[in-house]
């Protein structure tokens, strides 16, 4: 199982521990990665606001970098995939290609349409499977009550992402499961986290992500579990102002994705960088046993 | 299973106002045809068999006139359109619920009103220019002498194609019920307003564009959309209302509307890209800020702790963050030189305002559409998108 890895910014910037944790679980997965190291970033939604040409064209040089190295792509941030497989929509859309690849010349070669992309999440559940995952826990997270947090990226528009239905998704809480642990339900777990808004309608992002982190805590999550590290920096970096916002304290640990997978197949919390964070997540190694 | 006749459980939250504090779910059995009972046929079913109290809203039966929406297993959709069965088989048992977002009057039924006021507050007819503003008949394409310059240019198919979908709303509310900024912001214009406000913003036999915009930049316009993506998900006609947002925010931005705090994020995270490769996390906010210094020293303090987890590089430490930069520059030099010549619909809406605000047209707005806007809007760094 091989794949070109595109990390994303996040995972290289404010949440190292993405990167940290990704990069310790992949050999115990079984999962061989070539880091795309010259990618630039996705555009997060936000570059193609200004211009949209210029957002595929950067999408594209990062697809055809996969392509020559004859790999499909896997991410790692739920923003990536959803961006990138818009991306990959409208540059199969007609006449798109040559435009964009027009933008490309010169860059070591032209897209050529058609990259695959998929999250670590989906990697798990389809080329890993659930019961090669279960087998290979350490640490069954008995008796730690999850909550997956989706965040809107991974699953919508279903339209260019199409892994599961957006209104009812499962792999999260299939991964849970798999791990040990008890997922939670609650409705604010396919809702936004509020991070894109954050410095320009702060009132907003907190009362989003508060208003979620308040309903994951009623359904008894002693932690959050999220594939997207920009909704890892909502829910995590800015609880303490979501808190003020919606008037409660939450101490709601965020985990990442592979931290969560890290615990189980028997990592420390050390080699999984959860000190990075700032809602502490002592809760959560003391439940399953970490001393 | 095709014709097959099957006994089925509905849950249905039911609200009386005199009689109950909040929705309670009641279950009825009904007997559906798998591949031809929808949803508001089982309603009827409901209705006519079991309960007759029971209220929604319906007319055309055919997903035309947009009555019928509620939250179906978790999603907004026109109950007229969906099918029992396909429910069953996704999700096993059908839950019905009234659209979200809006206040229950009895069961289904909700009250418009929230709706019905974002639409009419963004203008949602054509208002022709005014003599001064005029478009003259040849800037609109139209051959002098075919027909009398007072006569508005007439709409062609390729002007339709500029619409992107956005005139095939059914106002049916859908997305405004999945709406998550408006969810907490109840004063946000929403996905179904702001789509229509797309729809007017590209008819070129509109005369008002940058009155138009500069009323969308204000606070609860279109830079209050947190990009969810729920209204592209539920829309029963595809309108995907948040990317007629993106469109309008475009349309701001390229005329040098970048006094909101969002526009400035587009215009950073795109330099810093062009010049890093990747997100700096510690340059944007400054980038974002920095002609606001109050909003500036409050993120300092969550900036400080970032930094002492190792969450966020030192701001000015501006460096290639990638391999190859060169042909990532290269691409935006590409682009940039290309930008001036690319073809843009809405430049031939408005010939004079395409691309800067003149201080001085806006100032002499008509009262009644100009007056939350203030005529400050002599920003020059538009074109800062790619510098």
């Amino acid at each position: 199982m091989r794949y070109a890895l595109f990390t994303g910014c996040a995972a290289k910037g404010a949440t190292p521990e993405l990167y940290q944790s990704t990069m310790a679980i992949l050999p115990r997965l079984g999962i061989d990665v070539v880091e795309l190291v010259d990618a630039a970033c996705c555009g997060a939604g936000v570059v193609r606001q200004g211009d949209e040409d210029l957002a595929l064209a950067i999408n594209a040089r990062t697809f055809a970098q996969a392509e020559r190295l004859g790999l499909p792509m896997m991410t790692i941030c739920g923003t990536c995939q959803g961006v990138t497989a818009g991306a990959r929509r409208a540059l199969a859309e007609e006449g798109a290609l040559e435009r964009v690849n027009g933008l490309l010349e010169g860059n070591g070669g032209p897209y050529r349409g058609g990259i695959k992309i998929r999250h670590l999440q989906w990697v798990l559940v389809e080329e890993i499977g659930l019961k090669r995952l279960r087998e290979m826990v350490r640490r069954p997270l008995a008796g730690l009550k999850v909550g997956a947090f989706y965040g809107c990226y991974i699953l919508r528009p279903s339209q260019d992402l199409g892994f599961e239905d957006p209104a009812n998704p499962q792999s999260l809480e299939e991964i849970i499961l798999a791990l040990g642990a008890d997922p939670v339900d609650y409705t604010g777990r396919t809702k936004c986290c509020g991070f894109p808004l954050l410095f320009e309608r702060e009132a907003i992002a907190t009362a989003l992500a508060g208003g979620n982190l308040g309903e994951a805590k009623d359904a008894g999550a002693d932690c959050l579990v999220t594939p997207c590290p920009l909704c890892h920096m909502g829910l995590d970096i800015y609880q303490g102002k979501a808190e003020r916002r919606v008037g409660r304290t939450l101490g709601v640990p965020i985990l990442h994705l592979p931290q969560l997978i890290g615990l189980a197949l028997g990592l420390s919390p050390r080699e999984l960088g959860v000190s990075r964070h700032l809602v502490p997540v002592r809760r959560v190694l003391d439940k399953i046993g970490w001393r | 299973m095709r014709g097959l006749i099957l006994r089925t459980t509905i849950w249905i939250d039911r609200f009386h106002p005199d009689r109950d504090r909040r929705p309670h779910a009641e279950d009825y059995r009904v007997d559906v045809s798998w591949r031809s009972t929808t949803v508001l046929d089982a309603l009827f079913q409901i209705q006519s068999e079991i309960d007759p109290s029971l209220v929604f809203r319906y007319s055309c039966r055919s997903a035309i006139c947009g009555s019928c929406c509620m939250v179906i297993n978790g999603q907004e959709r026109l109950a007229c359109e969906t099918l029992v069965g396909d429910l069953v088989e996704r999700y096993e048992t059908v839950r019905i619920a009234p659209m979200r977002n809006h206040p229950v009057i009895k069961d289904l039924v909700v009250n418009m009103r929230p709706f019905w006021e974002k639409i009419r507050a963004v203008t949602p007819w054509i208002v022709e220019p005014k003599a001064s503003n005029r478009i003259e008949p040849k800037a609109s394409g139209v051959e002098e002498g075919n027909r009398p310059p007072e006569r508005p240019p007439v709409l062609t198919r390729e002007t339709r194609r500029a619409f992107h979908n956005a005139d095939a709303c059914i106002m049916c509310g859908a997305c405004l019920s999945s709406c998550n900024s408006f969810h907490v912001s109840p004063g946000f214009l929403g996905p179904a307003a702001l789509a229509k406000a797309y729809r007017f913003a590209a008819d070129p036999r509109d005369g008002t564009l940058t009155e138009r915009l500069k009323r969308l930049v204000q606070p609860d316009g279109i830079w209050d959309c947190v990009r969810c993506n729920f209204c592209v998900e539920v829309c029963p006609k595809d309108v995907r209302p948040m990317e007629q947002i993106i469109r309008l925010r475009r349309m701001a931005l390229e005329r040098g509307m970048v006094d909101d705090i969002g526009a400035r994020h587009v215009t950073a995270f795109t330099q810093i890209v062009r010049h890093e490769g990747r997100l700096n996390e510690g340059l944007l906010p400054v980038k974002m800020l920095w002609r606001n210094l109050r909003a500036l020293l409050r993120v300092i303090p969550l900036g400080a702790r970032m930094f002492l987890k190792g969450k966020v590089p030192v701001p000015l430490a501006i460096r290639p963050r990638i391999g190859k930069m060169d042909e990532v520059r290269r691409i935006f030099r590409r682009r940039k030189e290309k930008l001036p010549v690319e073809p843009k619909a809405s430049n031939k809406i408005e010939p004079k305002a395409s691309n800067k605000i003149e201080p001085k047209a806006s100032n002499k707005i008509e009262p009644k559409a100009s007056n939350k806007i203030e005529p400050k809007a002599s920003n020059k760094e538009g074109g800062g998108l790619i510098d």
